[in-house]
């Protein structure tokens, strides 16, 4: 995120710390929404497997996720603003996460934590293996590991706060709740015969062009 | 304990007519096991349970294999002395044989009482295809309950007796029985960054027409 | 003991709270826990029937976590499964490699040195130190102290995990055991703190017992609450502290006497009425038990080497036949089923899950007592999903 260029009557940032340190803060609108919004993301209480033993342990004594606001776990998606996909997501259990992210209001992100939630993980060649939340629901923030180390989850949640920050208001760049004709309602797969069906959103996700290179 | 012989000779002695085979287990472990014919399956379970010397009363596993059609040859050595004596004329004759497929189960019994184990049992189904009906151990052990219906679940033996029998680990709607061997999982794979073997397969079928196809990787 | 009613509800997705009219009752309501909820073990869902607020009917719905570990098992090779037992209960990732490498160490006949086998046992001692410390943290939780005793509880958890780190390198999914020993061997200074950190142990039950164990509102939530009579648990299967709880003496390490165990001189704790709070008590009494363990082991520990030399890892084979071993894992019996046709690859690969089987009593458990209950009988049957639904 980039200031406006300079003009004689905007503030520079020696400027800013100039009133700082007189005891006045200039901020803009949407740093100050931004910064809010950023430093306290209450995450969903919501674990699925083995990454989820890791994320208790990031919200415990030793690792704190309280310091970065994220104390507050709360049991209900409407009351949520993070999901942290931490897990395995069976084909079994993916409508059920899509009908969780529905009911999350926006402002609202993803965290894919983990092999498993991000691609199917050790676990890809399997009957009721979703290979990858993303087929479904948009993913803000990717953290590899099998598990990741709650240290890779915190750096993961201030990626995402950065991401937050660099949010503007207006404009197309503008996060969904404040753009006026986005859906914040994804289709919820229904259980078929054989396979989830639609195996995957074609909104949402498509596999990616692989290059390969002569001769790799 | 007494021996899986044993236990063979003291079920054919209290159930004349009942079919009890002793299984042999090759290999250093040397857990042989018992296969039960299905009509008297559920009362030999009964008597083992109750039976003084045993009180089997803890069954601690059910595990449902899937045995495919196999081939087998048998060798059948003949050997003709010369009568000009000369060496021996030695013949051998193979057949081929066709073992037809089934489905088996196998119950793993421990003595909580007696402290002793395992006795292991054998169901087997007549084939694989619709003759697939065990009789239900669950009212003889309750740890079979939800066992039981994981192998009906994913290996597709229905278990005549058992109280509550649906599917327990996929959902209702799911039509295949995964765990036998020649289930075809469904085709997911058309991001697969690094592929071999039959994966890289199926993902060639995904590949875009105007993509250059990847060189095939070298058999690890 | 009856078994379960015949008529099942559905399993259909989605939370669905209806009411069904029943002529003596008037409404009885039907809710589904699950399979997100804050209390239980993971995903997990429950369909129960209430009349009130108390359980009328209780149908577990599994398989949200179902991985199909036993068809990778199928196709990996045999040193290939060992990664994904940590994955079953993930909590304790070195009592299931052992699990495992015990079975094919019987299976093919394999040799295990002295040394690897105390190792073994420190190791599976301090996973159930972690894993009982965690289930008294979680316990709690359910009962509704949000956090507190948790705190404490992953506060020691982090300490084992320590250790953990410094001798396998991963804190959970350590992927330590062989067939034939272990991986790495253990330094004397990583003794030296893992010894430090079971004498300092006792204190920490202490303070943790101190808080709990007289606790009133412990004692008024757990006790007499979900009772287990011993006839049905050992007919259900029910293995482990739950078993030791309705009063059973059954404790795989002295009946089987696996590894060196026979070498050591520890009690089995049983309680008496197999209600919720004698599970919480059983388990600190074995965690107690489990620092006598770990002190006689690392008094005589010998020297030596931790793998066999005559292991082969690379291109491993096992002989034709099956084998069935099982050790006392923290949460219960863990056992593994291997039939093999001497390929590579195991024919069949089977996980007895102690989690699973030991919910085979959960509707017997609930009936009667209220919804509230249920969160704690759930919590002291002590699941761990990537177990109960590999």
């Amino acid at each position: 995120m980039s200031d406006p260029a300079p003009t004689p009557d905007t503030p520079t940032d020696a400027d800013r710390d100039e009133l700082r340190r007189q005891g006045i803060l200039l901020t803009s609108m949407e740093e100050l929404y931004n910064w809010g919004r950023s430093r306290s993301v209450w995450p969903l209480n919501f674990g699925l497997a083995c990454c989820a033993i890791e994320m208790m342990a990031a919200s415990m004594a030793r690792f704190d996720i309280a310091r970065f606001g994220s104390e507050v776990f709360r049991p209900s998606p409407r009351q949520a603003d993070l999901i942290i996909i931490s897990g395995t997501v069976t084909k079994k259990m993916a409508p059920q996460v899509v009908r969780l992210w529905n009911q999350m209001p926006e402002p609202k992100y993803c965290i894919a934590m983990g092999a498993c939630a991000i691609s199917g993980g050790p676990f890809k060649q399997g009957y009721n293996v979703l290979k990858g939340i993303d087929r479904y629901i948009p993913v803000d923030i990717y953290i590899p590991g099998c598990p990741p180390r709650p240290e890779a989850l915190l750096h993961g949640l201030m990626q995402l706060q950065e991401k937050i920050r660099g949010q503007r208001l207006t404009g197309p760049t503008a996060p969904p709740h404040l753009q006026k004709d986005t859906t914040c309602d994804y289709p919820v797969p229904a259980f078929g015969a054989h396979d989830l069906e639609p195996p995957k959103n074609p909104a949402l996700w498509q596999p990616p062009v692989l290059v390969r290179k002569e001769g790799a | 304990m007494e021996t899986p012989d044993q236990i063979r000779d003291r079920l054919l002695a209290r159930f004349p007519g009942a079919a009890v085979a002793v299984v042999a287990n090759p290999g250093p472990a040397a857990q042989h096991s018992l296969l039960l014919g299905v009509a008297h399956a559920r009362a030999i379970a009964e008597f083992l349970r109750d039976a003084p010397g045993l009180r089997l009363d803890f069954c601690s596993n059910v595990t449902g294999i899937d045995w495919l059609d196999r081939e087998v040859t048998d060798v059948a050595t003949t050997t003709t002395p010369d009568p000009a004596g000369g060496p021996a004329k030695v013949v051998e004759q193979k057949t081929k044989r066709l073992v037809p497929g089934r489905l088996e189960v196998v119950y793993h019994l421990y003595s909580v009482e007696l402290k002793h184990g395992p006795v292991i049992l054998r169901l087997r189904t007549e084939n694989r295809s619709d003759r697939v009906t065990v009789p239900s151990l669950t009212p003889v052990w309750r740890s079979c309950e939800f066992q039981e219906r994981e192998v009906f679940d994913l290996y597709g033996v229905v278990f005549e007796g058992h109280p509550d029998l649906r599917r327990i680990l996929m959902w209702d709607e799911f039509k295949d029985h995964p765990m036998r061997k020649d289930y075809v999982e469904p085709d997911d794979y058309e991001w697969e960054p690094t592929p071999h073997g039959d994966v890289l397969a199926r993902a060639k079928r995904h590949y875009h027409a105007t993509e250059a196809a990847p060189k095939e990787e070298p058999k690890p | 003991m009856s078994f379960s009613d015949p008529s099942p509800l559905e399993s259909a997705p989605g939370p669905k709270v209806r009411a069904v009219r029943d002529e003596f009752h008037g409404d009885l309501l039907e809710v589904s826990m699950g399979p997100h909820h804050p209390s239980t073990h993971g995903v997990f869902r429950m369909n129960v029937t209430l009349d009130g607020e108390t359980v009328v009917r209780l149908k577990p719905v599994f398989g949200y976590l179902h991985r199909n570990h036993e068809k990778i098992g199928e196709n990996a090779s045999y040193l290939g499964s060992m990664p994904y037992t940590d994955r079953l209960d993930y909590l304790c990732s070195m009592t299931n490699n052992w699990a495992y490498a015990l079975a094919v160490e019987r299976l093919s006949g394999q040799a295990v040195p002295e040394r690897a086998e105390y190792l073994r046992v420190i190791l599976a001692e301090l996973t159930r130190l972690l894993n009982h410390t965690c289930l008294a943290g979680f316990l709690l939780q359910d009962c509704g102290a949000s956090g507190t005793p948790l705190m404490y509880a992953f506060r020691e958890r982090e300490k084992i995990l320590d250790l953990f780190e410094s001798l396998s390198g991963s804190r959970m999914m350590c992927n330590f055991q062989r067939f034939g020993g272990c991986r790495t061997d253990a330094t004397p200074a990583w003794l030296e703190a893992a010894r430090a950190l079971a004498d300092g142990y006792g204190a920490f039950l202490d303070e943790f017992e101190e808080l709990l164990t007289g606790n009133e509102i412990l004692m008024a939530r757990t006790q007499g609450i979900g009772r287990l009579p011993a006839k049905l648990a050992v007919s259900a299967g029910v293995t482990g502290p739950m078993l030791r709880a309705a009063g059973v003496g059954y404790d795989l390490r002295k009946v089987d006497g696996y590894g060196v165990y026979p070498r050591f001189d520890f009690r089995i704790p049983l309680g008496d009425n197999g209600d919720t709070y004698d599970r919480y008590m059983v388990r600190v009494l074995e965690m107690r038990e489990s620092i006598k363990i770990l002190r006689q082991a690392f008094a005589t520990i010998p020297q030596g080497p931790v793998m066999d030399a005559k292991a082969r890892l690379r291109g491993f084979r096992a002989k034709p036949g099956e084998v069935y071993s099982r050790i006392e894992g923290p949460k219960g019996e863990i056992g593994f089923f291997l039939v093999s046709e001497g390929g590579p690859n195991p024919y069949r690969y089977r996980v007895r899950p102690p989690s699973f089987i030991n919910l085979t009593v959960l509707e017997d458990l609930c009936v009667g007592h209220s919804i509230a209950d249920t969160v704690v009988i759930l919590g002291s049957i002590d699941i761990v999903l990537g177990e109960v639904d590999r």
